[in-house]
Formats: structure tokens, sequence, C-alpha cells
């Protein structure tokens, strides 16, 4: 649903989006590069476990919360794509008691 | 960095960084703090590594911010980027969160440039993956150069709407259309403010130019447009939307299938942290926005907090710039030396420019003040994004008796999710007001409390 508008031939980082592989622009945020692979989701909501994508990709409206790296609760549009970067949706906010 | 400045600002749009520059050339020990990577916030966003492309696409505007930047290299103010403000309080400690620790600085002088979020746009269905907002498309194609692919719908009213229609243009984007929701009494109310509009008629010719490329680029227009919704089920699928009763459409229904639906009502004041830090807010009926209130200086209502830029009422970038400078003047005078004299005659200049930038603004705001109905939206509709309470619940909690934002977040958690309000905030006042029939001024607007980002114990812990 998105795409680059030019292939400058800038370097790449190779990241996992829900455990599949995938060569990403270096320098873009994570929010920026879920888009990019064409996912439809980032997050289920706690409330009505509802599925959400970015929606202003500048900080303000959380919609975007992703567990980078194992740590939950990160706003994918302000954390930069890092090379092996493990990007996996979050899921509601009860995580930690469904694992129980 | 240090612990201890003499002027610390936050925001690193035009409005921060002329501050910060001018007031470190007048000798001063300054600090800019930023959450993004790279100065030139929002509007000038990554522009000092920008490549040609991106110029062709973002049209010269974009460009003026490169030199802001280049002034603010320069300057020998810090530059603290990557850096959220997650903590500040009316003793004015600000906590930083930085590289996975939490840092405290304090400064004799607090300049709040946080600039303005586009207005929320409550709507049946905004929830949906595949709505976002303009802004956001606008963030994309400068800080990645990524632009939807698929059918793409620009819905709502503002320049903001038409400069990225313009700018998807240049880019080769395909867009299905552009549904404009500004009700046409709207320019009714803002014809009598045009004669005033004349010397800055600049903007008004850039308006014009791009709607002249959106109409020779073929892309249907749907004007004066209600009752527009996004519907699907697990994303978005289709806008849908009335055409007005009358002649044309006579009110007919437009349902056109979308993947990507971009929304605009302009933008409103960023008020996390300048309420933090304890500054007096008022509500500017012509500008629809909550706004710090602050003196030509950029003085708030607390004596150690400055505020410039958009955070103090809706004026542009080149107009927060030039606020930048005056404030930086002030801090001169009041802890640098300048003397009032020429402070005032520096100022005299940055005043002249200042007025003819801000002379467009009430035909703008009056032309693009949003629709009724994305104010007081329909109770099934969705007000709160992160704990997701719905325009009825606000309005029954009003109704028992709740008479203010504070209240009905207590009731309903609106306004207690990670967003902590900036998504519905405007929205749950504009209710309250209209239920229980009281002055917005009265009903007043949510608290806020720290944390303002989530931040792990281990974060906390590391400060």
């Amino acid at each position: 649903m998105f795409r680059r508008i030019e292939q400058t031939g800038s370097d790449s980082v190779t990241v996992r989006i829900d455990n599949r592989e995938f060569q990403v622009p270096a320098g873009i945020s994570v929010a920026a590069a879920v888009l990019l692979c064409g996912f439809r989701k980032v997050r289920n909501t706690p409330v009505t476990d509802s599925p959400r994508l970015p929606y202003c990709m500048m900080g303000i409206c959380f919609d975007c919360l992703m567990c980078i790296d194992g740590v939950p609760n990160q706003q994918a549009c302000q954390v930069e794509v890092r090379d092996n970067m493990a990007i996996d949706y979050q899921r509601g906010a009860a995580e930690l008691l469904q694992q129980e | 960095m240090k612990s201890h400045y003499q002027v610390l600002v936050i925001g690193g749009g035009p409005a921060g960084l002329a501050t910060a520059s001018a007031a470190a050339r007048q000798g001063l020990d300054v600090a800019l703090v930023d959450e993004q990577q790279a100065p030139g916030g929002q509007i000038y966003r990554n522009v000092a590594t920008s490549k040609d492309w991106a110029i062709k696409y973002l049209g010269k505007d974009y460009l003026r911010g490169k030199q802001l930047v280049v002034e603010f290299r320069q300057s020998g103010a810090d530059y603290l980027n990557n850096a959220s403000v997650w903590y500040l309080d009316e003793r004015l400690e600000a906590g930083l969160l930085m590289d996975g620790c939490s840092r405290f600085i304090t400064a004799d002088r607090l300049v709040l440039a946080c600039g303005a979020q586009e207005r929320p746009m409550p709507l049946p269905g905004w929830q949906l993956p595949g709505v976002m907002t303009a802004g956001a498309g606008q963030v994309l194609l400068k800080a990645s150069g990524i632009v939807p692919d698929g059918r793409l719908v620009l819905a709502g009213s503002g320049p903001l709407l038409l400069l990225l229609a313009w700018q998807y243009l240049q880019a080769g984007v395909k867009i299905e259309a552009l549904v404009d929701t500004t009700p046409g009494w709207r320019l009714v109310e803002a014809l009598p403010s045009l004669p005033r509009a004349l010397p800055a008629i600049d903007y008004l010719f850039k308006g014009l130019k791009f709607m002249r490329a959106i109409r020779n680029a073929g892309i249907p227009v749907y004007r004066k447009v209600d009752n527009l919704r996004a519907e699907g089920s697990d994303s978005l699928e289709s806008v849908c939307f009335n055409l007005p009763a009358g002649k044309a459409g006579n009110g007919s229904e437009i349902r056109i299938e979308a993947d990507t639906l971009m929304l605009h009502q302009g933008v409103i004041s960023n008020l996390r942290l300048p309420l933090a830090a304890g500054c007096k807010v008022e509500w500017n009926g012509r500008q629809q926005n909550w706004q710090v209130s602050k003196d030509k200086w950029g003085q708030s209502s607390v004596k150690e907090v400055m505020v410039v830029g958009d955070c103090a009422g809706i004026v542009g970038a080149v107009a927060a710039e030039l606020q930048g400078r005056l404030c930086a003047l002030q801090l001169g005078h009041e802890i640098g030396g300048l003397d009032s004299g020429r402070r005032d005659a520096a100022a005299q200049r940055i005043d002249r420019s200042l007025k003819r930038h801000l002379s467009i603004r009430p035909f703008v705001d009056k032309l693009y003040a949003p629709a009724p109905a994305f104010q007081l939206p329909d109770d099934e509709t969705l007000v709160c994004r992160c704990e997701e309470v719905k325009a009825g619940q606000i309005r029954q909690a009003a109704r028992m008796g709740c008479v203010g934002p504070n209240q009905v977040k207590a009731f309903t958690r609106c306004g207690m999710g990670p967003c902590q309000g900036c998504l519905c905030g405007s929205t749950v006042s504009a209710l309250i007001a209209d239920e229980i029939d009281s002055p917005l001024e009265t009903v007043g607007y949510f608290r806020v409390r720290p944390p303002f980002k989530p931040i792990t114990l281990g974060e906390l812990a590391d400060s």
C-alpha cells in the first residue's frame, strides 16, 4: 500500500517484522518500515482487540505502539530501524498475564 | 550536555531553532531539546539531509528550513536530539528520555516551542488501519521518501491538504479523490477578512496554484460534502459521504473504494508541556484552539517560561521563526545584558515582517474552521482512540453531572490512555460544552500529568 518514490540505492538494513525478514532503507522509522512492507496492522488495542496502523507518524497519537527488540510500548514512528531489529505486533496490554 | 543551562529550548522546529540560535549568538548558554533525530521540526523535517529529489517534490518553501538549521549549527547552542521530555513540573525541572535512560535538566529560562499537532478529526471509522492524517503522509514523504501506493483519498479541509495533494502530484502519486468538507458558508464568513490578507497575498497565490494543479491533473474534487465516514471490517475498504443537498448532487451518497484515507482539518496548539509547566491557556474562538497566553516577546503567565510558535496560537512556520527571534531578544534583555533600547530597535524590523505574515490568518482561520460535524461527532463515533470511548459516553457523563473534562476522564477513562488526551481533548471539551450548554472557557481542558511518554522502571532507575 506504500512505496518508495525513488530507489536511490541508499543503504539498507535487514529487520524481522512478525518473524519475517525484510530489507528496508536505512534511516527510516520502524513505523515507516512496517507500512512499506505492506502490513495492515501494528497492534491490537487493549480494550476491543481491534487492529491499528500508524495514524499521525509524529509521536502524538501512540497508535503505532509496537514491541521492538522485546521491549513493548515503543512508539514505532519515533524509533529508527537498525540491522537485525526484531519488530513484533503489540497484542493488547495484558501480554504478561496471558503468558502465565 | 550539562545539567543546567541558562536557556533550555524544547522543540526543534522553526520557532525553537530561531530562538536557540539567536539566544546563543548573544552569548547565552543554550541547549535545544528535540524529539527528532535531526533539527527542523515537522515542517522542515530532515531538511538538512534532504536530497535533490525531495526538494523537487516538497517545493522551495521547505528549503527555508535549511538556512535555519545551518544558523543553528553555527550558533554554539547544544543540541540534544532523540530526547523525549517525559517529565516537566512547575519547578521547571525537565526529565529527558535519551538512549534508554532518564536525565534531569534545569534552566534559568525555559522556552517551549513544541509546535502544533493536527486537529483530531473524529468520524465514523477513523480508527481503521489505512486511515491516517495528512501530516503523517507528509512525514512519510519528507523523512523516508515513502508515498501511498494503491487507492488514495484525501479528505477534510485546510491548506495542508492542498499542499499534500500538490506534493503527491509532483511525486507521481495517483489520487482517487479529494473530498472537501469545508461548508459552503465558511467562504461567506471568511470573505470580509480577505482585504486584511492582502499584504500576504503570496500565501493566497500559493493556494490557488495548488488548486489549479489539482484541477489540471483531473482529480475528482467533491465539495461541501457531509456525513464523511470510513468503512471496512479489519481495515479501510471504502470512503463514503453525501453530496450537498441542492440542485447538483441532491444529497446523494458517494462511495469510493480506498486503501488509504488521509484526513486533515487544520492544526491545533500542542499544549502538553505548557500545561505541565503551569502556563495559563486561553480559548481562541476564531482559531477554535486552546493556546498558551503570552505577550509579544513570548512571556507566558509563568515568569521563567517563554512560549513561541504554534503552541501559543497557530501562526505558521515563518511567523513562528520570527516569534523565536523576538523571544531571543527578550532573553538577551533579561539575562544577557541587552539594554531595552537595542532590543526594541532590533525588534522593530521583526515586528513589521511578523505583522505581514500574520495578516493571512483571519481569512484562513475563518475559511478552514472545522466543520461542526467533526467538533461534535455522532454518539457512535469513537472520540478517545486509546481507551476507545465514544461520543455518546461523553455526552452521558456530562448529563450525569460531569462539568469538566477531568471528571469525564475519571468516569469514562477518556483521555487516560498513552496519548493523554492529545487526540480527544479538544473534542471532549466541545462535547461537554455543547451538552451542558456552557462556554468552552468555563468547561476547560484536560489536566496533564507526567510521565508524558511511556517510560520503563529500568529507564527511570538509570536516571
